[in-house]
């Protein structure tokens, strides 16, 4: 979908020692691209203010430290009227639902890439939404944070927070563990493998597009 | 387009060895040689965003849906994805790498700049460094937060601070880490948001791989009222489409409603294509834009027009003069009701800023109001000229038709807030002491671009989008008001 031809760049190789964040999706070559756990739902139109409220822009997401704080206020802009469970519990830094159900043009608003790391830095691993805001979207694949997975089925009307699912993007399929139901979901496609490497620069590493001079 | 870098390289020993090393050019795989026979002597005919992404690739024309690799003219950061872009590029290129050119980067604190946060100055700091460091010809300071005149070099809200520094031009690219750089398609040029992680990228390339957006078309014709604004129109529009109408595609702002519009008006209309999930607005340039432009800069530039057969994927049109004023009502900028069907919401503050209605023609048109109305306000009405620009026009030119007040007497005559030093205040919330937050549940009627729950603030606080005149008009009434109450 995204990558149809690369340029070839000669940058610095894999060095990954120093800066290693660890919540990144990060799969292994021939691993089932398969995520089961609870699922956290929202509505449409979640804007990334709801996901990371401006006040947390401060903490700059290539800093370690600060990536792992703004995990902990991932989707902390919720309304909570509308959304009594947090989706990080007070006081923890890290998420119990690493799926997340959106209704329509998920990711919405500004480009704050802060958004899609506070997901993945909470231990987000995939979304599945009926379509995304197309900055959001892009920033899921460069950074590799999680996966942007689209489907057809308005699940946010089907599932509830803590419903335990199984999101398998190899066969396409979201299963609802307390029903046995099955949705199909759209194929990932090209952005898989990129998320799979943990972004589009190790992506690039790993195919060989970067290397040195 | 060749790289200089200085790379890092591993040795034997799996430890890192430092060596100069020259990047050999970044280009897209090359494409087998086609016969004329083939390619055909007639280039496709083409939307203005269409030519200008083939005229920045190595491609004759595009179509939508086309993923290329486009040259960049200029790459603007500012203090909130600026620290974390710089971040992406010393990991990903290394610690000794150059940017890809020092003089088509621009570097803008403008979001928490007036606060005492201690990480948003530090990121100031950041870019201070990165600036020095990489030799960056355009960094627009700012250190002494106490009293920002002291700042000869700080100008104030990035996409402002862009149009009137001479870095907008026709048919040029532009990409931002924010989602309003689209505000720049209003000088005929392809420009759009941009993640840290892509803009760490452009930094090390000067290159961004993107997909050629299809084109939506706005014709706006006919004579704009007194009392519509570009405001008005925009929200017209993306009540009319949705917050997702626009997803994935260029809007195309047309008709003699725009054409008779100065660039602070168009810059309003773009600067909300991202509202409506817009990837890139733009407006044809015409004389308005060169004098514009010329007034600011003497680079060159190539202006770029759709061709007359070129396909469209939707076609609106209005005739303005059958418009109202509008509001886009809580909690999303496509939630449209006309200003006068609000007139029961009692509001608590007004809010007359940011980059899509800060301005100085902004402001202009506000003070206008006030002048006109001859009262004052009912509630607190906050004022954040975009930029130190701005500022002075408020402070120094004359109201046309006001006998020769300045917007600054007129707003001090009907009770405003004094107007507050230059930056993104209140727009985006941001640290709790930010210059009018809303840090209660308060109704704020806004010259802003968003209003999901929780944008200026407060996570219950209400927030109606619309015009100067509207915003205005709602202070001197202290409910959301249609501003031809005071015309």
């Amino acid at each position: 979908m995204l990558l149809q031809r690369w340029p070839v760049l000669a940058a610095r190789p894999s060095r990954r020692a120093a800066v290693c964040v660890q919540a990144k999706v990060s799969r292994s070559e021939g691993e089932p691209r398969v995520i089961r756990g609870k699922c956290f739902v929202t509505r449409d139109n979640i804007d990334t203010d709801q996901i990371i409220p401006a006040e947390y822009l401060t903490l700059v997401p290539s800093k370690p430290e600060e990536y792992e704080k703004l995990g902990s206020y991932a989707l902390i802009g919720l309304p909570d009227d509308l959304y009594p469970e947090r989706y990080v519990k007070e006081g923890e830094m890290k998420t119990e639902y690493p799926v997340i159900i959106g209704g329509q043009n998920f990711g919405c608003g500004s480009s704050r890439e802060h958004a899609p790391v506070s997901l993945g830095a909470a231990g987000a691993k995939v979304c599945v939404a009926e379509s995304y805001a197309r900055i959001f979207f892009r920033n899921c694949i460069a950074t590799g944070e999680l996966y942007p997975c689209e489907t057809g089925a308005r699940l946010c009307d089907v599932l509830k927070t803590g419903t335990e699912v199984t999101v398998d993007m190899d066969k396409n399929v979201l299963t609802d563990h307390s029903t046995g139901k099955t949705y199909p979901l759209q194929e990932i496609g090209e952005a898989g493998p990129v998320i799979d490497a943990g972004g589009i620069f190790e992506y690039a590493r790993r195919q060989g597009m970067i290397k040195v001079a | 387009m060749a790289l200089h870098a200085t790379m890092n390289a591993p040795c034997g020993a799996g430890r890192v060895a430092r060596r100069s090393v020259k990047v050999s050019a970044v280009a897209a795989t090359p494409t087998p040689a086609r016969t004329p026979a083939a390619t055909g002597s007639v280039k496709r005919a083409m939307t203005m965003t269409e030519k200008i992404l083939a005229n920045h690739s190595d491609n004759a024309s595009t179509k939508p849906g086309d993923n290329i690799w486009t040259r960049v003219d200029k790459l603007m950061t500012h203090d909130v994805c600026g620290p974390g872009t710089f971040g992406i590029f010393q990991k990903e290129f290394g610690p000794n790498a150059k940017v890809w050119d020092n003089e088509r980067v621009v570097i803008i604190p403008d979001h928490y700049i007036f606060t005492s946060d201690a990480r948003a100055n530090r990121n100031v700091d950041i870019l201070r460094d990165m600036a020095t460091k990489y030799n960056i010809k355009y960094f627009y300071d700012i250190k002494d937060r106490s009293n920002f005149k002291a700042n000869p070099d700080y100008k104030g809200v990035c996409h402002v601070a862009l149009a009137q520094e001479g870095h907008c031009k026709p048919g040029e690219v532009l990409f931002g880490t924010d989602s309003h750089t689209c505000n720049a398609g209003a000088f005929g040029q392809f420009a759009t948001g941009v993640g840290n992680t892509d803009a760490g990228f452009i930094l090390g390339t000067g290159k961004l791989l993107i997909k050629v957006p299809p084109t939506m078309r706005f014709v706006m014709d006919g004579e704009m009222p007194e009392y519509l604004l570009a405001k008005d129109l925009i929200l017209q529009i993306i009540g009319e489409i949705s917050v997702a109408g626009a997803t994935y595609k260029a809007m195309e702002f047309a008709g003699s409603a725009i054409e008779g519009m100065n660039m602070d008006e168009r810059m309003t209309i773009c600067n909300m294509v991202v509202e409506a999930g817009g990837k890139n607005g733009v407006i044809a340039p015409d004389q308005t834009t060169f004098d514009y432009v010329r007034a600011r800069t003497d680079e060159a530039f190539e202006p770029v027009y759709s061709d007359g057969s070129a396909q469209y994927v939707a076609d609106y049109k209005w005739d303005v003069s059958k418009l109202e004023p509008l509001v886009a009502a809580p909690h999303s900028p496509d939630n449209r009701k006309t200003a006068r069907e609000c007139s029961d919401v009692k509001i608590d503050r007004v809010y007359i800023g940011s980059c899509t209605g800060g301005k100085t023609e902004d402001f202009v048109s506000a003070a206008k109001l006030f002048y006109r109305a001859k009262r004052q306000v009912k509630v607190p009405t906050y004022l954040v000229p975009a930029t130190q620009k701005v500022w002075a026009d408020v402070y120094t030119m004359p109201v046309p038709g006001c006998d020769g007040k300045t917007a600054a007497e007129i707003f001090e005559e009907a009770g405003c807030v004094t107007p507050a030093a230059p930056s993104c205040a209140a727009c985006l919330g941001g640290p709790r002491d930010t210059f009018a937050r809303m840090n209660e549940p308060e109704v704020c009627v806004s010259t802003t671009n968003r209003n999901f729950p929780g944008r200026m603030g407060h996570k219950e606080g209400q927030i109606y989008l619309a015009s100067p005149y509207t915003a205005a008009a709602s202070a001197l009434k202290g409910f959301v008001c249609d501003p031809r109450e005071y015309m």
